[in-house]
């Protein structure tokens, strides 16, 4: 059933269905709504976990890595300099294997402040080990904790995974969404079965260290798990579409693609925006198209390279800005990558930074950029401030 | 009652011999008894005890960071609680860990009262990283640091009062306690164990390597600690003295002069204002504390 | 336990270090002056040592021949001899 209600709201709701025996999280804007909803929900008997209001974001994700390794499903939800407080427990959770759930209301990263939205915070930890997955709309937002919780927690998986949307534009947007029924979230996400847990009967010693004769071994059986997180994740969106008629079975979503001249690649809320440009410039005879990444990490190499064979040209949207690099944006380059031995021409535009606005019209301009070959850039600069 | 003969604690560890935290490791696990989950910080004692995959502990131990094993363990305290689980949850995380990095997940697990007991051991340095000064360095010890010079006498800076900073948190049982008196160890390990809510448990844990004395000597070099007033065993609950080890006091000079840390103090003269300044420390302990037997009891 | 589940072991293995081969001196205990006290077993950072039918043993393939057992015996019953090797 249909109800309108708040991106935030209704990921509180996704990650109460999913039943959660530890909660602990630190507030921090735009993720606030969702933290607060959750206390209420504890508050009122609706969910029953241990909700622990800590100190910051450091403990916020320590407690979560002290519940998982004790062999319960946790949840926690941050934002932007909240992110990178915690910084050196997110890589510490995916080299523990715990598979922990995590929203990330996307924020822009001081200096200066800013409380709006870009996705430097989670692009930023691409390297952590987490699998990210990106929402476009709160719909879609929400479908995904239930599906990062099915892929993290295959045994063959074990690695915690990022659910981000964009602050505000869509924690804070009233929007039309399905919310399944527990017993609809029960039958496609059973109780979480820990590999080992923490346990006096059977006792382990987990996050050992390790010396130069494991250290690479113990990286290289991360990232092979991680690889295999995407076929989990892709599993779960296939199954989760099969009963509820929502399809998440790719990494990405293809839209307007037949014979574009210019393919636009983006991530979040910015696609819906991308789409609408894409229907006037199609009416106005140019020939774009959308390849959408829900799946960032692991990357969906051969999938995007499958979406965009053909394209001439290739414009990649970046919320993000890689300082100091060659393309400016950070996922550009992969996009890049991934297309390698084509004779794809790939682009990066920084746009929308700390939550500069972006229309139809910047992604025509955009798209008229890549045409003429000019890009790795940033767009929509206000040269007179300069 | 603390078993004795309960071994936890497996040999085989990568730790200095006569090293004071292993020693204080082993009794640790005497008082806690086998239900029991430890969490540990980054340093020495996890570093000794656990290069993969030889690991010495026989019971259940998780290690995520340098600075949030309090934080840690409040995420097992809560999932045991949520699961009627019985385990003690025990921290177990060096003075640098304690004293200075892990301060804020410290004041959170402690302000929240989760049922853990935090065991602190205090070789007073980061010694895993090669013997540099925290907030527990005593004054004027030499590291690498705070190294004694021409110009330096040291660590300028007292020794942190930690176990008060806990008891203004309002824990319920907050102690020290010495490796160079096994049976009180152990005694108030499992007393602490078995108090509800948040408890704190200091252990002083001489460093042969880290304090410059032949490891033959730690035990003997604690109770040195002990005899001067630099070190004090006491119990407290909800911030209330409860008791103190009395001692017959002897000046501090024998402890420093022991110690290649305070050599500068001694070689080539003895530096006597600093060495009454370290006098006064031991002094202002056994008053606030109460530690000397007069003559008349 | 397989690397491919993060870096967690059971216990067992520890043993495997023998740091009996760090030793330079080794403990001796003249079970005539021996009291039973005890306080070299509890005092052992290396669980080495221990009693059996009223002798002390020690376990030379851990004992690091660190001598705290030596030092605190109150009836300086245990010696720390030179190690022929
Ligand atoms: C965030 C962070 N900063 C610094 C370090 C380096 N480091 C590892 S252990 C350690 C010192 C540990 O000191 P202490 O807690 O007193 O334990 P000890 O080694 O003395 O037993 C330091 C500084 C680290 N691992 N993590
Ligand atoms: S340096 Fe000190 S604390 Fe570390 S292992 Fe050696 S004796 Fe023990
Ligand atoms: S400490 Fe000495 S007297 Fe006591 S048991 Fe050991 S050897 Fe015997
Ligand atoms: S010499 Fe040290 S290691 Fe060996 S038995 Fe004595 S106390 Fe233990
Ligand atoms: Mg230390």
């Amino acid at each position: 059933m249909l109800q309108i209600m708040e991106g935030s709201h209704a990921v509180a709701e996704a990650a109460k269905l999913c039943r959660p025996e530890v909660v602990s999280a630190y507030p921090i804007t735009p993720q606030t709504h969702i933290v607060e909803r959750l206390a209420e929900m504890v508050a009122d008997g609706e969910l029953d976990a241990e909700y622990l209001c800590v100190d910051s974001e450091l403990s916020a994700l320590s407690v979560c890595i002290g519940s998982s390794a004790a062999g319960s499903r946790v949840y926690s939800a941050t934002s932007s300099q909240g992110l990178m407080l915690m910084a050196e427990v997110v890589f510490n959770v995916a080299g523990m294997r715990q598979p922990i759930v995590m929203s990330i209301a996307n924020r822009a990263l001081g200096a200066p402040l800013s409380i709006w939205n870009d996705q430097q915070d989670s692009i930023s930890l691409r390297d952590a080990g987490w699998f990210h997955l990106y929402g476009e709309d709160v719909q879609e937002m929400t479908d995904q904790h239930f599906i990062a919780y099915k892929a993290a927690e295959q045994h063959d998986v074990l690695l915690p995974g990022f659910v981000c949307f964009d602050g505000f534009i869509l924690s804070h947007t009233y929007e039309p969404v399905d919310i399944p029924s527990q017993e609809e979230i029960d039958a496609f996400l059973p109780p979480y079965v820990p590999y080992n847990k923490l346990d006096a009967k059977a006792p382990i010693s987990m996050g050992m260290y390790a010396t130069p004769d494991y250290y690479m071994e113990f990286r290289y059986e991360t990232d092979q798990a991680l690889q295999r997180a995407g076929d989990a994740i892709s599993a779960a969106g296939k199954e989760f579409g099969e009963m509820f008629g929502r399809d998440y079975s790719g990494h990405t979503e293809s839209y307007r693609m037949d014979d574009a001249d210019v393919a636009f690649v983006a991530l979040g809320s910015i696609c819906g925006t991308v789409k609408d440009a894409i229907d006037e410039m199609r009416a106005d005879g140019i020939k774009a198209g959308l390849v959408k990444i829900r799946t960032f990490r692991p990357f969906p190499a051969a999938e995007l390279a499958k979406a965009l064979a053909g394209v001439p040209k290739v414009a990649v949207l970046e919320k993000n800005i890689s300082l100091g690099s060659a393309m400016k944006g950070a996922v550009g380059p992969e996009v890049k990558d991934a297309l390698t031995g084509t004779a794809i021409e790939v682009y990066s535009y920084v746009i929308g930074l700390g939550g500069r606005d972006i229309r139809k019209k910047d992604i025509r301009a955009i798209a008229a950029l890549a045409e003429k070959g000019v890009g790795n850039m940033f767009y929509g600069l206000r040269t007179e401030v300069l | 009652m603390v078993d004795k003969s309960l071994e936890l604690f497996d040999c085989g560890h990568r730790a200095c011999g006569g090293c004071g935290p292993a020693m204080l490791a082993r009794l640790m696990l005497k008082g806690t008894g086998e239900d029991v989950i430890v969490v540990a910080s980054t340093g020495c004692m996890e570093v000794f005890s656990t290069p993969y995959p030889e690991t010495a502990w026989k019971v259940p131990w998780i290690h995520s960071l340098f600075e949030n094993a309090a934080a840690v363990a409040s995420g097992v305290e809560a999932s045991l609680k949520h699961n009627n689980r019985t385990e003690k949850v025990v921290c177990i995380c060096g003075d640098g860990a304690t004293f200075d990095i892990g301060m804020l997940c410290i004041s959170g697990a402690f302000e929240r009262g989760h049922d853990i007991t935090y065991i602190c051991y205090d070789n007073e340095a980061y010694m895993n990283t090669g013997i540099q000064r925290s907030g527990a360095t005593p004054y004027d010890a030499s590291t690498t640091t705070s190294p004694a010079g021409k110009k330096s006498m040291g660590n300028s800076l007292p020794k942190k009062d930690m176990p008060q900073i806990l008891n203004a948190h309002g824990a319920s049982y907050v102690a020290t306690a010495s490796v160079a008196y096994p049976m009180d160890v152990m005694k108030k390990v499992e007393k602490a164990v078995n108090t509800p809510g948040a408890c704190y448990l200091q252990v002083h844990t001489p460093c042969s390597t880290g304090w410059g004395f032949d490891g033959s000597k730690t035990i003997e070099i604690g109770k040195q600690a002990i005899e001067c007033g630099l070190w004090v065993n006491y119990e407290m609950e909800y911030g209330e003295l409860k008791a103190s080890k009395k001692v017959r006091r002897v000046p501090v000079d024998g402890y420093l002069k022991a110690q290649k840390r305070f050599r500068h103090l001694f070689k080539p003269q003895p530096v006597t204002e600093e060495i009454a300044k370290i006098q006064a420390i031991a002094d202002a302990n056994a008053a606030k504390y109460g530690i000397d037997i007069q003559l008349n009891e | 336990m397989a690397l491919r589940i993060g870096c967690a072991a059971a216990p067992g293995r520890a043993q495997d270090n023998k740091t009996g081969s760090w030793r330079v001196f080794m403990p001796v205990v003249d079970m005539e002056k021996c009291i039973l006290c005890g306080t070299c077993i509890l005092s052992c950072p290396e669980t080495s040592v221990s009693e059996k039918d009223g002798q002390i043993l020690f376990d030379l393939d851990f004992c690091k021949g660190c001598g705290v057992c030596a030092n605190e015996c109150r009836a300086e019953a245990i010696t720390m001899i030179q190690e022929e090797k």
